[in-house]
């Protein structure tokens, strides 16, 4: 594909700038925020969005602008290392049950239907209930949470793959397993996977939204844009941007990475 | 008939790997269950009684085939906070997510599927764009933000419905339409999107099928091709996204009624969670799992009494 193609296809173009945006929020807030995200004032209470504090502030006077920036750090983080998670152990699922088959496949594919029998954000719900809420029991969550649909992919594409000529040609030259899924057939589904990855992307950012709305995500002092719509609730009217622009920015996160997704799979789509 | 009995074996072992699953999380919990409910200063001998009784003595094989057995005969166990039965709580909460469930679901589809079939029709550019544009967002909000501004539109600024709380249906059946309309709205937004992206999809793909074409060689007109020909074939595989939309709504309901302070099945969930009430819990994850079990297997079945064609993959 080149650069042409790219920027042809608005939804790859709109998905990948609102990313980009956020991202660049990301990195600035590593070293700048307008205010601490959690310096309070009491005497600026709820006020308005104005000129020195853009999104407003918070019910403790906190500026919302520099909450949002330092929230988008636990987002990208959240949502890149459960989908990683994710990814290398649905990956490793789907090969071995994809390459192998048999009755292993038949038990693994079983138990992955199991897993997406509980819908939504309950798998991330009962699994935060037995170890506890927090930053990295909710990364390891969401990740297990995006294990079928990577295994799914994974597997189809193996079984599809290890049929082919060039595979089994490999094979009778005499490599193992191992070389097989890693140099013949993983770079051919790796297109179907990086759709997959953003998708999921955007998937983490919702179910991690919805659980730390719940408190069972982020615990304070961890910045949270789920944790921070929880506290905006109690106040959404009087002071309905805080409500507003924090599910905005949930909304265009999310919405970019599935753009992002859909374009690249369109793209694929067309190549093949 | 080797269609029902496969889908009746994959049904069966799902289920059984559902439990286990749930057994299992439930399993590797830190600390003594009996020493949390009986708290810190209770003696030995009375932890060692109450181990007894809960079965903790034994091997995690045996209390799981005891759980799955209480389970089947309807005993769910004892809720830790409330001192009653598991089952009675739930039977108390089930009609307000029920009843949400189905709302937000008959919503989706009376509205979801015509417009659905409105728009695959037109294929202008101003609309396809509008179209994509809603379907995307659709399905990027968080279903309880958009709660929050039905709630600031509807409630706050209209006044035309409750902001939250739930109106049971034998006190009042109209204050239970309008308790439930707001958090079933919330939950079928996202499904309109999905119902009307999988139809457009669907429809497009019938269209250019060959008997469209030999319809139309015909002389039969478009609207006549899109009721009686389009649509008969094209409407088989939206009962796929029934099952798949029971179980978002499910899940989004969890969250859902806790915006609404719905005394639902997902309200009882999170607040038995602070409360580290983990028997009640765990039987809430298991119940709503198999109802989604249940769901797809109904739904498979059901596409292949409504479409014989269909086999096994294999």
């Amino acid at each position: 594909m080149n650069w042409k193609q790219l920027t042809k296809s608005k939804p790859l173009l709109i998905g990948s700038s609102l990313i980009a945006l956020l991202m660049l929020m990301m990195l600035i807030s590593l070293f700048y925020t307008p205010y601490g995200p959690n310096d309070m004032n009491s005497g600026i209470r709820l006020s308005h969005p104005q000129l020195s504090h853009l999104f407003g502030t918070d019910n403790f006077g906190r500026d919302i602008f520099s909450r949002i920036m330092k929230g988008s750090q636990t987002a990208f983080l959240i949502g890149l290392s459960s989908v990683l998670i994710g990814l290398s152990l649905g990956v490793l699922i789907g090969a071995i049950s994809g390459y192998f088959g048999g009755w292993l496949d038949e038990v693994i594919m079983r138990l992955m239907d199991a897993l997406l029998a509980f819908p939504g954000i309950l798998l991330a719900i009962m699994l935060v209930s037995v170890f506890g809420p927090g930053l990295n029991n909710t990364i390891i969550a969401l990740g297990i949470m995006s294990i079928p649909s990577f295994s799914r992919i994974a597997r189809s594409g193996f079984m599809q793959y290890k049929e082919f000529d060039f595979v089994k040609a490999a094979i009778a030259k005499g490599a193992g397993p191992l070389r097989v899924i890693w140099y013949h057939i993983l770079p051919n589904i790796a297109s179907s996977l990086i759709v997959a990855t953003s998708l999921r992307f955007s998937g983490s950012i919702l179910a991690e939204a919805g659980l730390s709305y719940l408190g069972l995500g982020v615990q304070p002092p961890d910045p949270s844009w789920g944790r921070m719509l929880n506290e905006a609730q109690p106040f959404m009217i009087n002071a309905p941007w805080y409500v507003l622009i924090t599910g905005v920015i949930i909304t265009i996160m999310v919405l970019g990475f599935n753009l992002l997704g859909d374009g690249l799979r369109d793209l694929y789509d067309r190549k093949s | 008939m080797r269609f029902y009995i496969r889908k009746l074996i994959t049904f069966i072992s799902t289920l059984v790997l559902v439990s286990v699953i749930t057994f299992l999380v439930f399993q590797v919990l830190p600390g003594d269950p009996a020493q949390i409910i009986l708290g810190v200063d209770a003696d030995p001998q009375q932890i060692a009684a109450l181990h007894e009784a809960m079965g903790l003595d034994r091997s995690a094989g045996e209390r799981y085939l005891m759980w799955i057995k209480d389970t089947l005969s309807g005993d769910f166990g004892t809720s830790v906070r409330y001192h009653r039965p598991v089952a009675d709580l739930l039977l108390e909460r089930l009609p307000v997510t029920l009843s949400l469930a189905l709302f937000s679901l008959g919503l989706t589809l009376i509205i979801g599927l015509p417009l659905g079939i409105y728009i695959a029709r037109r294929d202008g550019k101003l609309s396809s764009l509008l179209l994509s544009l809603f379907t995307q967002l659709g399905v990027s909000v968080p279903s309880f933000w958009l709660a929050f501004i039905l709630i600031l539109l509807f409630s706050v600024t209209f006044k035309l419905f409750p902001t939250y709380g739930y109106t049971s249906w034998s006190t009042n059946p109209l204050g239970a339409i309008r308790s439930l309309f707001l958090p079933s709205l919330a939950l079928a937004i996202p499904g309109f999107a999905v119902v009307i992206r999988y139809l457009r999809n669907t429809l497009l793909d019938q269209s250019r099928m060959d008997y469209v074409r030999t319809a139309r060689s015909k002389g039969l007109h478009e609207k006549g091709i899109m009721y009686h020909h389009i649509l008969r074939n094209g409407l088989i595989p939206v009962i796929t996204i029934v099952g798949l939309l029971i179980a978002d709504t499910l899940g989004g309901s969890i969250v859902v009624e806790n915006v609404f302070a719905l005394p639902g099945i997902g309200n009882l969930l999170v607040s038995s969670i602070g409360a580290r009430d983990l028997p009640l819990v765990q039987t809430m994850v298991l119940y709503i799992a198999v109802i989604v079990v249940s769901i797809n297997f109904i739904v498979d079945m059901l596409y292949k009494v409504i479409d014989p064609r269909i086999r096994l993959k294999r």
